[in-house]
């Protein structure tokens, strides 16, 4: 449904419904953390940054009259080659696939002895894993920086007038 | 639209709680879910309410936007001199135990701060996303209206 949708402003808030049901599912699932980020995340600041992103572009997706036959070409052969990827995979939720045998009941078993806090997941974030979490905190560093250097490029029509005003004034100069 | 009277006393309400919230997501983030990522969105969500009831130019009253670029490049230097702070002490690089004798407690604040730096970053930087699409929509509508 929302991919059938031309009105963006429709399939942003239908995105956002959808990250609100996946946070529904992760509560469900007792994963508190990934729930808190999905409602905040999912279902909050990025539908509010799509609808900041709307006011600025056009509100309808523009329709492609022909059919594109490499595009279906592509789409089909890169379906094909996941699922067929996907019967590699161990079966779901049993106990001894190999995420749960790796290095997580090292986590489990010693978040407490070593850090004293119960949140594992904040544990393995900022103490295990903060190489990961240093590298995230500069991608949301950069990402904010690359708006910023794209946004702030004067639009075409303000470009054309400045240009104009330089030149005229050149011109008062000259005579 | 501070022009609705019922948006702007429920959102007069609501922004208190919101950055209420999202102190407790940031600073309670090791004892239950949350962290800083979460709670940083938390805050700039409590921001951004208050630039969509009162205008983008109550909300640089606020904060100015040159202060979000220092305060999340501020982010990302906490999270980085924490790492190094280890590194001074005769440890490796992003490792707590030295900053204080009880391993546990070097630990927890380690993380506290480095979870203040990366809340810090994403605050800022989802406001100044934000704020720039704002300022990107009202200069669009100043060349419109020249032409």
């Amino acid at each position: 449904m929302i991919v059938r949708l031309r009105n963006l402003f429709a399939s942003a808030m239908l995105f956002s419904i959808y990250s609100l049901l996946c946070a529904g599912l992760f509560t469900v699932l007792d994963a508190g953390d990934v729930a808190l980020t999905e409602a905040s995340v999912g279902a909050g600041i990025s539908t509010l940054l799509m609808l900041a992103v709307l006011a600025v572009a056009r509100r309808h997706e523009k329709p492609v009259s022909k059919n594109n036959l490499a595009a279906v070409i592509v789409v089909v052969v890169t379906g094909a080659a996941l699922t067929w990827a996907t019967w590699e995979l161990p079966p779901f939720g049993q106990p001894d696939n190999p995420i749960h045998m790796h290095i997580a009941p090292h986590y489990l078993a010693n978040t407490e002895a070593d850090l004293g806090i119960p949140n594992a997941v904040a544990a393995i974030l900022a103490d295990y894993r903060s190489f990961d979490t240093i590298g995230e905190a500069y991608v949301i560093l950069t990402a904010g920086l690359a708006v910023w250097s794209l946004l702030t490029v004067a639009p075409p029509g303000r470009r054309r007038r400045k240009r104009g005003d330089a030149e005229a004034r050149d011109e008062e100069r000259q005579a | 639209m501070s022009e609705y009277a019922i948006l702007r006393i429920v959102a007069r309400f609501l922004i208190p709680l919101i950055m209420l919230f999202g102190l407790y997501v940031q600073f309670h983030g090791d004892q239950s879910p949350g962290g800083g990522f979460q709670a940083g969105v938390i805050f700039a969500a409590a921001w951004i309410l208050f630039v969509l009831i009162y205008g983008l130019e109550a909300g640089f009253k606020v904060i100015p936007q040159r202060a979000m670029f220092i305060l999340m490049c501020c982010g990302v230097l906490i999270y980085g001199g924490t790492g190094l702070f280890g590194v001074i002490l005769g440890a490796h690089f992003l490792s707590f135990e030295p900053f204080l004798s009880n391993p546990q407690a070097a630990e927890q604040f380690g993380i506290i701060s480095v979870e203040l730096g990366v809340g810090l970053t994403v605050a800022t930087v989802m406001m100044v996303l934000f704020s720039l699409f704002a300022q990107r929509r009202q200069l669009l509508d100043e060349v419109s209206g020249e032409d």
